[in-house]
């Protein structure tokens, strides 16, 4: 891979997230602009916004470099991930619209009006997100590394900083634009080498093409539930697996920050068709990477399997053509990185900003501040932690790491939202329990997998894909204590569930407070 | 500089009422019964939640059962492992290619109906 090319290819990705961070920034006036680009983003524009910050590292490397070892049984991370928009279509999207909540906590507030609720919330925030930013930090120097031979930490950086410039330079409204872009860049970059490979075939300049690479490939590999990679307890994993991805989508906090720059309920919900769509799309690519891989790029099968969407194109073209797709291919990978985390930093950092920061620096100074200084400190600490702990850990596969975080979050935010949107005696003190012991189980598991995890059996699978027990358990906790404490159901309950569910043409009273 | 202010606006003398304007706007009863959160009100919000909540379970119960059965029925009937269609596995074409417009249409009938759930309620509570 010609690494000059490929680095220009970065480079103008990076040029062109900033250039069009501080177009954003022009016009990002208010804290709102900030936080959620004044509720004004059309579902186009939003959903655009949305797939580019979904698609992350492990969308784009990581599902082509699993299914690369393992076979089809992976394929199920991309339906998952798509599949997750569903639920959260039918469950939460318009309903968490109407709440009028900037961030998980606000919503958790409002809903519960308990700040012990809301300071759980926030930790998990922090925590969900942070275990998120781990694989993204982790692909940025895995690509920089097949790029140019650096060592990865040099890649990490460089997306930790751009990401925090770009982030508390034009906060949410630019970042709408930024994801935007991106999506569309890293749909071309994933596409354009498949189209490429095809005409070649077509074409007959190459010998094999897609068909061949499939029929010639180790029938194990081909089939589901084949043990390949040496996954044990398939069935238990497959749908473990689809539960965490299905029910996590929701509870990810860089997700629903997102919604909240719809302009109602209905558009959140069109919104997330529009996306269902541009997913679908992406998804198609992948899956191709890793059967091309099975036959051009064996070798990567046992190393560095999550490089084989950066490693193909020059494989199978040698030469300028290979050069040119390769460092589309990069560049599109950087744009990869740079949405997710920009998205994380910016849901982190309201976290922090919100309930970290802000009470300290009025005591601190008097109020002598501005609103937005204490977001850019934010964003600048939430970059932070990721990047040690990134330091601190050892190597785990990158779709296997974002797994986890989708586990914590379908063990701790989806229970709390579905129910809580959806079950008016949900009590306050179900709704804490339920995301502590929830998030206790299920990073927990993600702890011991960071740490090390068995190595095989049963307590492997339970460990590796924890969702089908902690989530289960999460949900049976909230429902176990509010039964047993009706006397701490929220008093505006019935108030809450009427400002989530009434369209905004309906003009009823919506605040959550009961009335005098 | 009394004499200096600039003339008010004209006079005009007021010889019947204007029905049309002055009339103070009314709640609509339905939305007043959600408001004042009597039992009635209670039941508009129930039909409403409970009529989303169907449609929401019947979409996940769907999905559940087609998504779920995918796994089930490659464990129980070993030759749709390998079963190819075009050249393609089955396995592939399936979980590769067709659930992704599958579940866009589902999305798409989702969100026709529970706006129609809407727009009929805002109809029911709006009317006097």
């Amino acid at each position: 891979m010609s690494s000059a090319m490929s680095l220009t290819g970065i480079g103008l990705v990076i040029v062109a997230t900033i250039g069009i961070g501080l177009f954003g920034l022009r016009i990002s006036r208010t804290t709102s602009d900030f936080y959620v680009a004044s509720r004004a983003v059309t579902p186009r524009w939003n959903a655009s916004a949305i797939s580019g910050e979904y698609l992350s590292a492990a969308s784009f490397l990581g599902v082509a470099g699993l299914v690369l070892v393992n076979g089809a049984d992976m394929l199920w991370f991309s339906v998952g991930y798509t599949v997750g928009y569903l639920m959260l279509l039918v469950l939460v999207a318009a309903p968490l619209r109407r709440s009028g909540a900037y961030t998980l906590p606000d919503f958790a507030e409002t809903r519960f009006q308990s700040a012990m609720v809301r300071r759980i919330c926030s930790g998990l925030v922090v925590g969900i997100g942070t275990l998120y930013l781990l694989p993204q930090l982790r692909g940025a120097g895995l690509t920089f590394q097949t790029v140019t031979g650096a060592p990865p930490d040099v890649g990490a950086a460089v997306v930790a900083v751009i990401v925090v410039i770009n982030v508390a330079a034009g906060g949410m409204r630019s970042i709408t634009f930024v994801q935007a872009f991106q999506y569309w860049l890293k749909l071309t970059a994933l596409a354009t080498p498949i189209f490429v490979i095809l005409i070649a075939w077509r074409s007959g300049d190459h010998q094999i093409g897609v068909l061949h690479s499939l029929q010639g490939a180790a029938a194990e590999w081909a089939e589901p539930l084949s043990t390949a990679g040496g996954r044990d307890h398939p069935l238990y994993s497959t749908y473990s697996l689809l539960l965490a991805l299905c029910f996590g989508t929701m509870g990810l906090p860089h997700v629903l920050v997102r919604f909240y720059t719809n302009p109602d309920g209905r558009a959140a919900r069109r919104t997330t068709v529009v996306v269902l769509a541009l997913l679908g799309m992406f998804y198609l690519f992948p899956p191709v990477y890793a059967i091309l891989g099975r036959s051009f790029a064996p070798d990567l099968v046992t190393g560095a399997a999550d490089t084989v969407v950066l490693e193909l194109p020059s494989r199978i073209f040698p030469g300028t053509t290979g050069d040119l797709l390769g460092a589309l291919v990069a560049a599109g990978a950087f744009a990869a990185f740079l949405s997710t985390s920009s998205g994380l930093t910016v849901a982190i950092a309201g976290v922090i900003d919100q309930d970290l920061l802000r009470t300290r620096l009025t005591r601190l100074t008097g109020g002598d501040y501005l609103a937005v200084n204490s977001f850019r400190i934010a964003a600048l600490l939430a970059m932070t932690v990721p990047y040690v702990a990134f330091r601190l850990t050892g190597a785990l596969s990158l779709a296997d790491t974002v797994g986890l975080a989708f586990a914590v979050a379908a063990s701790t935010f989806c229970p709390m939202l579905v129910l809580g949107i959806w079950w008016r005696r949900m009590s306050t003190t179900g709704a804490a329990a339920g995301l502590i012991v929830g998030g206790v189980a299920a990073s927990a598991a993600a702890l011991i997998n960071v740490i090390g995890a068995p190595t095989a059996g049963w307590p492997r699978a339970l460990v590796v894909q924890p969702a089908a027990w902690t989530m289960p358990l999460a949900f049976l906790t909230v429902i176990v204590v509010s039964k047993l404490t009706p006397q701490s159901i929220p008093a505006g309950a019935a108030r809450s569930l009427v400002r989530l569910h009434t369209p905004e043409a309906v003009n009823v009273d919506r605040n959550p407070t009961p009335l005098p | 500089m009394s004499t200096n202010t600039p003339p008010g606006p004209r006079r005009v003398r007021v010889t019947s009422p204007r029905t049309s304007a002055a009339r103070r706007p009314t709640t609509p009863a339905g939305t007043r019964e959600i408001d004042e959160q009597t039992r009635l009100g209670e039941v508009y919000m129930n039909s409403l939640i409970q009529s989303q909540l169907r449609l929401t379970l019947a979409v996940i119960g769907g999905t559940a059962l087609i998504l779920g059965s995918i796994p089930l029925l490659f464990w129980l009937v070993p030759p749709t492992r390998t079963f190819a269609i075009l050249g393609l596995p089955l396995p592939w074409i399936i979980l590769g290619i067709v659930v992704y417009p599958v579940v866009y249409v589902a999305a798409r009938i989702y969100v026709r109906k529970a706006e129609r759930i809407e727009t009929e309620f805002t109809e029911f509570v709006g009317r006097q």
